[in-house]
């Protein structure tokens, strides 16, 4: 028999969640809310216009750090990849930095931005510069030469080489590249929600423990950033997809 | 040869290319290698040249350098009489394997260099050129759903679109099957006689050469020097297994240094 691709994971999600319910009936105590418990948590936060308000909230702050790096590491990265001699003066500096927890920044965050959206926004911006940036300098190492020969070859202008060869010829890689950082900035949207802002669902888990012990809460807002995180990756993989954008250098 | 040059010179019908003892010396972990040295041809329009040399020998340098993408270290290039200094859509170098861009389909990567045409006339030009390489019906195809032959013939049409006066072409044919490479000769010869441009053609197969030129320039190994430039006096359609064509091969295998049985 042949499933559709979709039902076998979900099939295999049912069961767990089944498990984890009966588990959960026949020890009832304090490790974990059962997933009814869990789904009721997130039916409350509907109900009290939590949910989106928190989802909006991470997702805003999410943008803006994910965003300001990608406009600005790329562009950056893609220079000096381009021309080596900018890439050996930045390359120890980008090592060191690129090791530093984006987490370890947070009281300098707080020191510089306060206790806000902007501090938030800043953590997320560096823990996605350094890995775009890198992503953006190898990938322009991986351009085969024979790209750059032709397109060179043909007279286009500085700007138009920049666009019609060097852009379409990294952008498979930048693609794989912002898929990934996608995913560390939602990791750590989170991780600054618990400790510089009263929103989001970084915040919605603190906020649910502190607040009463309510672990239904703190799972529901588990599950949701796990969802949330899917969704962006779905995302970003069907613009992977897309058909100019896909190649790979095996089949040039 | 020399008092040919005089002559030729005189009477105001000067080669196309001319390659005057021409050296390059490449720089590796701080020492010199030198790749090319004194080499010196003429090419006059319209003709079919092989290059032909033992692999590593430094044919593709040759190539390289004449197309600009290198610099030489001694001599010099010129074409009309204007010395080589850069990458010029004048003379399109064809690669032997993933030449053409693979985020463009057929009809773009043939209209690359066409963006400064009135799109009529590109879209005129395209149309032409998907016809003289024979991909019609594969116009919107992306590179990736193309066979290896059919890669080639499409970088080949994206070179012509541009209406280059010479073509280079680094072993084009050297990452196909056998079949498909005898079929791509006579594709290239058949584009060649219609379209009558300079070729210079390097090649590490013998008969792809003997098949192919009117002259086969026969490269040393490295440093590459000229040993020898053969004329094929043979008219296409060329017999392969005619008296001359076996006493040319057989003659390019002994410059090669090649014994004559396996």
């Amino acid at each position: 028999m042949k499933l559709p691709f979709w039902l076998r994971p979900v099939l295999f999600i049912a069961v767990l969640l089944a498990v984890w319910q009966v588990a959960i009936d026949r020890h009832p105590g304090q490790l974990l809310p059962a997933p009814t418990g869990v789904a009721l948590g997130i039916l409350d936060l509907i109900r009290h216009g939590l949910l989106l308000k928190y989802v909006v909230a991470s997702l805003f702050r999410v943008t803006w750090g994910f965003g300001l790096a990608a406009l600005t590491a790329i562009p950056l990265g893609l220079m000096l990849g381009w021309y080596r001699r900018g890439e050996m003066a930045f390359y120890p500096l980008v090592q060191v930095f690129r090791p530093i927890s984006p987490l370890a920044w947070i009281p300098i965050a707080i020191l510089w931005f306060g206790v806000g959206d902007l501090a938030a926004i800043f953590l997320i911006f560096v823990g996605c510069f350094f890995p775009l940036l890198l992503t953006a300098m190898s990938a322009v190492h991986n351009i085969p030469a024979v790209y750059i020969n032709a397109g060179r070859n043909f007279g286009l202008s500085s700007s138009a080489f920049v666009s019609r060869v060097l852009y379409p010829a990294v952008v498979p890689q930048l693609l794989t590249g912002l898929r990934i950082t996608l995913g560390i900035a939602w990791l750590v949207v989170v991780a600054a929600e618990m400790i510089a802002v009263s929103s989001g669902l970084g915040f919605l888990i603190v906020d649910a423990r502190n607040a009463g012990n309510r672990y239904d809460l703190v799972v529901a807002g588990m599950v949701m950033i796990g969802v949330i995180g899917l969704l962006l990756d779905l995302v970003m993989r069907s613009l992977e997809r897309v058909r100019s954008f896909h190649w790979s250098t095996s089949e040039g | 040869m020399a008092s040919a040059e005089i002559v030729a010179e005189a009477a105001g019908t000067a080669s196309k290319l001319r390659i005057q003892h021409l050296g390059k010396v490449f720089e590796r972990d701080g020492e010199a290698v030198s790749a090319l040295e004194d080499i010196n041809f003429d090419v006059s329009a319209g003709e079919f040249i092989c290059i032909v040399g033992p692999s590593g020998c430094g044919k593709s340098t040759l190539l390289n350098v004449l197309a600009g993408f290198l610099s030489s270290t001694s001599g010099s290039v010129t074409i009309d009489g204007e010395a080589v200094s850069g990458p010029d859509p004048r003379r399109i170098m064809v690669f032997q394997e993933r030449g053409v861009f693979p985020w463009l389909t057929v009809e773009g990567n043939i209209a690359f260099g066409l963006s400064k045409l009135p799109r009529a006339e590109r879209e005129e030009r395209v149309a032409h050129y998907v016809q003289t390489v024979r991909l019609q019906g594969f116009e919107n195809a992306y590179p990736s759903d193309l066979s290896g032959g059919m890669k080639q013939r499409l970088q080949v049409a994206r070179a012509l679109a541009v209406n280059p006066d010479i073509l280079y072409l680094d072993e084009p044919f050297g990452a196909l099957d056998s079949i498909t490479r005898v079929i791509m000769r006579g594709e290239l010869l058949r584009i060649w006689q219609s379209e009558r441009r300079t070729i210079l053609f390097v090649t590490h197969d013998i008969d792809e050469a003997v098949q192919l030129a009117d002259r086969v320039v026969v490269l040393s190994s490295r440093p590459a020097r000229i040993k020898d430039i053969l004329t094929i006096d043979i008219p296409h359609p060329r017999n392969i297994s005619s008296p001359r064509y076996l006493q040319l091969r057989d003659e390019l295998l002994k410059q090669i240094g090649l014994a004559y049985e396996i």
